[in-house]
């Protein structure tokens, strides 16, 4: 079988700042794959780079056979990748309703209300919201908005940064069981995450990364029990 | 009294012509953040326009009041509407990532290059074109009179028309929603599927469209203009869009309305020789007390 989303040998640079080093992995169809990393490593940028922005220096990345390493971003977000990313980048003079709409860019209005529907099942918050300013909501539900508006257009892959970051606990609790609804549902996800112990659990394989270079890989509950995980990421205990 | 209302009227006129070439001035300061200097003479290039279409028009015999005034709406649109794809395609594109000062340079340089085009190849003189509509409505109000033209009041029924259809596209179209997604976060736009090139190029056409619109109903009214008339109309939209707060769409609208109100109540009552030195006095002293204009949103620093 192959691989929904591929890096090969992927590098990244920022000027003579190396972001990315030689980064190969895959993501399947179906499968939730995260990527846990401390703050610097490099996460936020491979991401980005599968919409172009860094442009890779070296590598490729093949999406459904296709090397989209130097396609534009719109493009890339027209073929089936969505990206909540880091920051959530709502629109912020935008309503709920708006921000969602947003989201139904590649696909175009077809599905529109009935996406919307859905949405609003999966985050009540938003529903409640829908005709709010979206800067003036919580960090929680701006969250929340940047996944559903992800998921408005019915992606392939789903790419998530950091959901949990800046949230309180019992926020990030909810948000990782909503993203284990939305995985059950057969989506393929692929969660970038510092917070390894959510993230680990709800993935079938991880990747972890360290200044840019992939260190250890396996799958999540593997990772979990890891010695160099828990030392890192979890806390030691 | 009389002479109150009157410049009222006036005013108010001169205002809606303002915002409309201001909403240039503001939209492309909103999307990319540079202040297209060429736009008053995209302005200028419309007038020419205009004439251009009344000729042709009148030639085919068509000279009926609202066929031509309808055909060079029209025609002037469409034709100003390219120009300004144009420019931004080959003036501002290319400098996409590039410091802003070298887009600004490069905005100066367009607007030179149009000046002296039109110049080389309409004439240095003045041109002028023949009255359209005449006639006005007269009320006599004690021991005066106010007069307003029927130009006047299409006018002001164009203006708030353009104005209102773009209020519209804006807020309620999916180009709107591009535009302002694009305005707002141009990185995330591009995430979501949007060509933000292509937004920034139908902000620039829309932008010149509405500098057409104002061109067609000032030259109709006035008559006469030269290839420099650009430039203090120009100078003058700017100021509204920076008084009613740049990148702000209503900002400009209103700052359009304010300015050419004041000064048209400044120079009836005070002196009309000085009724720039009014209008630019009042830009600092707003900006003094509110310094990212009436309806801007003061720019936040990001930590």
């Amino acid at each position: 079988m192959s691989a929904l989303l591929q890096f090969k040998d992927v590098d990244v640079h920022y000027g003579p700042i190396q972001a990315l080093k030689k980064v190969c992995l895959e993501v399947n169809q179906g499968e939730i794959v995260t990527m846990i990393g401390s703050n610097g490593a490099g996460k936020s940028t491979l991401l980005m780079s599968i919409f172009g922005q860094p442009r890779i220096s070296d590598g490729q990345i093949i999406y459904q056979g296709e090397d989209i390493s130097q396609k534009s971003a719109h493009y890339v977000a027209s073929n089936g990748l969505a990206q909540s990313p880091e920051g959530r980048r709502i629109f912020p003079g935008m309503s709920v309703e708006e921000n969602l709409l947003m989201g139904t860019i590649p696909i175009g209005m077809e599905h529109c209300d009935e996406d919307m529907q859905r949405m609003f099942e999966l985050f009540p918050r938003l529903k409640e919201r829908r005709n709010q300013r979206a800067s003036t909501m919580s960090g929680g539900e701006q969250q929340m908005l940047a996944i559903a508006r992800a998921l408005m257009s019915r992606p392939k892959l789903l790419l998530l940064d950091e959901p949990s970051l800046g949230l309180a606990p019992i926020i990030v609790k909810q948000i990782f069981q909503i993203l284990a609804d939305v995985a059950s549902t057969g989506m393929t996800i692929f969660l970038v995450e510092q917070n390894a112990n959510h993230a680990l659990k709800l993935a079938d394989r991880g990747y972890v990364l360290v200044n840019g270079e992939i260190r250890l890989t396996g799958s999540g509950d593997d990772l979990l029990v890891n010695p160099e995980v828990r030392d890192a990421y979890l806390g030691g205990h | 009294m009389d002479i109150v209302l009157q410049q009222l009227v006036n005013g108010l006129t001169l205002g809606s012509v303002y915002g409309l070439i201001a909403i240039g001035y503001t939209m492309v300061y909103g999307i990319i953040g540079m202040i297209n200097f060429a736009h008053g003479d995209v302005y200028m290039v419309s007038s020419y326009l205009t004439a251009i279409a009344i000729a042709l028009f009148s030639f085919f015999g068509l000279d009926s009041f609202p066929i031509i005034i309808f055909g060079t709406l029209i025609f002037t649109i469409i034709v100003t509407g390219a120009y300004g794809w144009v420019i931004e395609r080959v003036a501002y594109r290319p400098l996409r990532n590039s410091s802003r000062l070298s887009v600004l340079i490069s905005a100066i340089g367009m607007s030179l290059i149009l000046q002296n085009y039109v110049q080389i190849s309409q004439g240095a003189r003045q041109q002028g074109i023949p009255t359209m509509l005449s006639g006005a409505i007269r009320f006599d109000i004690g021991d005066g009179f106010v007069q307003i033209t029927y130009m006047k009041l299409f006018i002001l029924f164009a203006a708030f028309l353009g104005m209102g259809v773009l209020t519209y596209i804006i807020q309620k179209t999916k180009l709107g929603r591009m535009c302002r997604a694009t305005q707002q976060d141009r990185k995330m736009a591009s995430i979501l599927g949007i060509n933000t090139d292509r937004v920034i190029s139908s902000v620039f056409v829309i932008g010149a469209a509405m500098a057409a619109l104002a061109g067609v109903l000032v030259t109709l009214d006035y008559g006469a203009f030269d290839f420099y008339v650009g430039f203090i109309i120009g100078i003058k939209a700017f100021t509204a869009a920076v008084l009613g707060g740049i990148g702000s769409l209503p900002g400009a609208m209103l700052g359009g309305v304010i300015l050419g109100l004041s000064e048209a109540l400044f120079a009836g009552l005070i002196s009309s020789d000085y009724k720039d030195v009014f209008s630019f006095s009042l830009l600092v002293i707003i900006l003094i007390f509110r310094p990212s204009g009436l309806l801007g949103k003061p720019e936040v620093e990001k930590v």
